[in-house]
């Protein structure tokens, strides 16, 4: 493993429950309290100055269902980690990054529409791709792909070919 | 009937801060809007106190999709991302399919897929900075550049039958090789290309409209590019050599000689002037490219992911599975997960794909660097003048296709 990411694993152990490298990138799993922290010191520790990347993954029919995934990229050492927590229907919700990088604003909005976590400290959870009033998160394995909901409505008589 | 349409988004701000300021909306559909995107705008007079940037007027469900179709037949949807340099969102979404399955590809498919990003930057870069400088009223530039461009996809339709989405990339390699005569007509192309460039550089480098629009115009500091999460020619334009080709080298780019152009100070003229330069370095690299092309097949013969030949097909029943299993069920990628980031045109191109075993993805997300670049557009707009949002714009590339997916 790399000398620097066995630094990060030691550093990072007592917040994070799996470190292993995997295709050149560090994982580390954590339960969602910790992602702040653990974030907060490869920001400031660790010199990871550039987060990449947030999104989720959808696993129906698991417990806790969703996993939430970032990823850090470091200009100086130009190296990647992934970091992963846990979150249940029920309370999907994480803290935001917005307090460390600038970029988690747009990205975290994107998450958030798509698969509906919340961002806690995130006032501006607002749909980008997706447009106001849109129900539903069309990323969940449970959404449809078929479903649509036209903000302008069809004519009248028309009808979808195989629709409701 | 009546038809009332709700508004589709709902604004950041709808009360000035001052009474003798307005709040204006641009686009989405608006001829100097570069693209389908909606700025809202608060002004003071012309100048730009504050915006609020909407994207998603192109959003088409692009992972939805993606987790309908064979790890395969999305390939023709990848294509859509960034339109203007296709092949490049092609390889980096194989490149992530090979690094799951651990399949690594022939030497040829690497240089070519090599010498194609190259090519498709230097098509993606002219058509940057064609459309930002007509949108400045340089239509000579504009023409000369498109006519290169226009060159280079007719060129690359003879290779993969198509001008802008190609579907050229495979799972294991490339759909086919080069036809004949391909690399004596590139090279006349570079040679051409060289010639155009060198007119826009006469005809806008020093041209003091030019300049006056451009320096110190959306000006982004490093550490602000950072911070926004902005790669590629937007952060290199700020003094920095950030560039994935050197930094974490794929393909052939570790045994290319090349340079990575900076800016000095982060404006709309280092942002133009960063594109010009690596245009050059594209070619270069695209002479050394020629040269170091080796013979072979560019598939692999992995019967996991490449289909077999034709005529075994036809002839023996194990080649017949083997082919049916493949179109119908799809490559069998293990279960996993990987992120890989290649170099696009406009910054850092990511596909995070999560497979759980299946010829289906259970997940494809892009990483795409307009998208993230929207995020921080503000920064480049606010504190300047209405007009310059436009050269502004234009200078960062937004590429709906990527940015909405």
């Amino acid at each position: 493993m790399n000398p620097i990411f066995e630094r990060i694993r030691e550093a990072l152990a007592p917040k994070v429950t799996e470190a292993a490298e995997a295709h050149g990138v560090l994982v580390l799993q954590a339960a969602p309290g910790a992602v702040l922290d653990a974030a907060g010191l490869l920001k400031d520790q660790f010199r990871f100055d550039m987060f990449t990347d947030v999104t989720a993954v959808d696993w129906l029919g698991q417990e806790p269902r969703f996993e939430v995934v970032w990823h850090f990229y470091s200009t100086a050492h130009k190296l990647r980690v992934r970091l992963k927590a846990r979150v249940s229907e029920a309370e999907p919700v994480v803290d935001t990054l917005t307090g460390l990088y600038g970029s988690a604003h747009f990205m975290e909005r994107e998450c958030h529409e798509m698969y509906g976590i919340v961002f806690r400290g995130n006032a501006d959870l607002r749909p980008i791709l997706l447009y106001e009033g849109f129900k539903g998160h069309p990323l969940r394995k449970d959404y449809p792909k078929e479903l649509e909901q036209p903000l302008v409505p069809y004519r009248e008589g028309f009808e979808m070919p195989g629709g409701e | 009937m009546d038809i009332r349409i709700p508004n589709p988004v709902r604004p950041a701000f709808t009360k000035t801060e001052r009474d003798d300021t307005t709040i204006v909306n641009i686009g989405p559909s608006h001829p100097a809007t570069h693209g389908t995107i909606q700025i809202i705008a608060e002004l003071d007079g012309e100048r730009v106190l504050r915006t609020d940037v909407h994207c998603g007027y192109l959003h088409r469900g692009f992972e939805k999709e993606c987790e309908a179709h064979t790890w395969h037949n999305l390939i023709p949807y990848v294509d859509r991302l960034n339109y203007c340099s296709a092949l490049i969102n092609d390889f980096a979404y194989c490149d992530a399919v090979e690094t799951l399955m651990g399949v690594e590809i022939t030497p040829r498919a690497k240089y070519l897929r090599t010498l194609l990003s190259e090519y498709s930057r230097v098509a993606d870069h002219m058509t940057c900075i064609a459309a930002a400088l007509m949108e400045l009223g340089a239509m000579t530039a504009f023409l000369y550049m498109v006519t290169i461009r226009d060159y280079i996809y007719e060129h690359l339709a003879d290779l993969t039958g198509a001008r802008v989405t190609y579907s050229y990339g495979r799972i294991g390699g490339l759909a086919r090789d080069l036809p004949d005569g391909w690399l004596k007509r590139l090279e006349e192309i570079l040679v051409q290309s060289d010639d155009f460039l060198g007119r826009v550089h006469g005809l806008v480098d020093r041209n003091r409209i030019f300049i006056d629009r451009m320096r110190d115009v959306g000006v982004l500091t490093t550490a602000d590019a950072v911070n926004w999460g902005y790669t590629g020619p937007i952060l290199r334009s700020t003094g920095v050599p950030r560039d994935l080709r050197k930094d974490t080298p794929y393909l052939a780019y570790a045994e290319l000689d090349f340079e990575v152009p900076v800016g000095i100070k982060g404006d709309n003229y280092d942002r133009y002037y960063v594109r010009m330069r690596e245009m050059d370095e594209s070619v270069h690299m695209i002479h050394q490219l020629m040269d170091m092309l080796p013979d072979g097949p560019v598939t692999v013969d992995d019967r996991r992911c490449v289909l077999p030949d034709k005529k075994l097909v036809y002839d023996e029943i194990e080649s017949l599975i083997n082919h049916f299993k493949l179109i119908i069920d799809g490559p069998q990628v293990p279960a996993g997960e990987c992120y890989v980031a290649h170099e696009s045109a406009n910054g850092e191109l990511g596909f995070y794909i999560v497979s759980t075993g299946a010829g289906v993805p259970w997940k494809v997300h892009v990483r795409a660097p307009s998208f993230v670049h929207m995020g921080g557009a503000h920064r480049m707009l606010d504190g300047y003048q209405l007009a310059d949002i436009i050269p502004t714009f234009g200078s960062i590339n937004m590429i709906g296709g990527e940015c909405d997916r």
